[in-house]
């Protein structure tokens, strides 16, 4: 895994948008989730930054609800992959 | 907006995991697996060959990770793992161990194993998973539980008074002393990075929620532990160690505390015992 730092702080809320943000070229990412492996704790979804994450309302057969998908706005900044204690989720940089 | 969901490729990670045992036991909220997770992702970015590496653990939940890392690696009797990482270290100096362990494993039954190798500056890295009991068994107290906390042979709220776990550690003469939550990934695989550059004995704590044995009996979910860890820390790498006691109410100091050089056990060991090799 490379190293796409986010500093601890980042995690909360953006609380404005960068006045030159239109021309900064931002890194995004594919999120990538092995449902079956999820054990529906939740910990992506509350601490992804970006709030790419809900929880789904089709569960896996162990019966827990794996995160899904809810915007295009993933900074491939990897929290999610690190913070997931089933290895269940994980992005890669979208080309 | 569409969203992208791909489909599933092999986990980035998993040449590091014995995928064959995965699922692994540890259960729905517990943090124990975040803490693994930073730990091989500190393993695998710092380019040391993974045959360089050994993992030993005791016995607990937590102790289960030596069983699901894919190097060589040791799953020992309970408080043990510290004399089997120092029998490791004696007999291949050159390898990195890691002893990945439970509070209930490092600082009850094996207290004085740690201590012991803290004094030696055994140059080894001791990550202990601290979720403040003894989870496997059923949430028995620990020598970590918080003063009033409820345990299964405390029901009524716990008498003692904790360890200090940093302080424990300086004290008995550790050179690498850090302390962070599950929930600061980057900062635990930074830390790992330096406590396996530290040629000495290095000790990184990590707070890690129990659900099911220590957060059900405290009225705590495992997102409200990890609430608790994102407000109510504070990062303070040159905090006095005399006061980091975990009180959430006051505010849990983390940081990289100590970071220092003193001859390891082995340098100190061949300069007597090796000289003429040398
Ligand atoms: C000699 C011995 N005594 C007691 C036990 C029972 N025992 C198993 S795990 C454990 C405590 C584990 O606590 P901790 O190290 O904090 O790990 P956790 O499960 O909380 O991750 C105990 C007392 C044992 N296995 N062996
Ligand atoms: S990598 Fe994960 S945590 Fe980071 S923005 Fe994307 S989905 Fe959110
Ligand atoms: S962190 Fe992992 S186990 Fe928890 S909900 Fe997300 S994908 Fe599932
Ligand atoms: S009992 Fe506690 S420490 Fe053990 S796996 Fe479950 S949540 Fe984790
Ligand atoms: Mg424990």
């Amino acid at each position: 895994m490379t190293r796409k730092a986010i500093k601890k702080d980042e995690t909360m809320v953006f609380w404005r948008d960068p006045l030159d943000s239109d021309d900064i070229h931002v890194t995004r990412g594919v999120v990538h989730i092995i449902e079956e492996r999820c054990k529906g704790c939740g910990y992506c979804i509350a601490y992804c930054p970006r709030k790419v994450l809900e929880r789904s309302k089709d569960f896996n057969s162990n019966g827990y609800h794996p995160p899904t998908v809810k915007s295009e706005e993933c900074l491939d900044c990897c929290y999610c992959q690190l913070l997931c204690p089933e290895f269940a989720i994980f992005t890669v940089e979208a080309t | 907006m569409k969203a992208t969901a791909a489909k599933p490729l092999p986990h980035p990670m998993e040449d590091l995991i014995r995928m064959d045992r995965i699922p692994h036991i540890w259960c729905s909220g517990c943090g124990t697996g975040s803490v693994f997770m930073a730990c091989l992702s500190a393993i695998k970015e710092s380019g040391i060959p993974y045959n360089e590496f050994s993992m030993v653990s005791g016995i607990g939940c937590s102790g289960r990770g030596a069983g699901y890392i894919n190097v060589d690696s040791f799953h020992t009797t309970h408080g043990r793992a510290i004399p089997f990482a120092t029998g490791i270290k004696m007999a291949k100096p050159d390898l990195n161990v890691i002893v990945f362990s439970g509070d209930g494993d490092l600082f009850a039954i094996g207290g004085n194993h740690f201590i012991h190798a803290a004094r030696r500056n055994m140059d080894i890295t001791v990550i202990c998973v601290n979720n403040l009991i003894y989870g496997m068994t059923g949430g028995q107290v620990a020598a970590t539980t918080p003063h009033k906390a409820k345990s299964s042979t405390t029901a009524a709220g716990n008498p003692e008074t904790p360890f200090n776990l940093p302080l424990l550690a300086y004290a008995s003469g550790a050179t690498f002393v850090a302390r962070w939550t599950m929930l600061h990934s980057r900062d635990i695989a930074d830390a790992v990075q330096m406590a396996l550059n530290n040629k000495g004995f290095s000790f990184i704590e990590v707070l890690s929620p129990c659900p099911i044995n220590y957060g059900r009996r405290n009225k705590e979910k495992a997102l409200e532990t990890l609430r608790l860890y994102h407000d109510n820390t504070i990062i303070k790498s040159n905090a006095d160690l005399s006061e980091l006691d975990i009180d959430f109410k006051r505010g849990v100091v983390l940081g990289n505390f100590i970071n220092k050089e003193k001859p390891s056990h082995d340098e100190q060991y061949s300069k007597i015992y090796h000289a003429e090799a040398g």
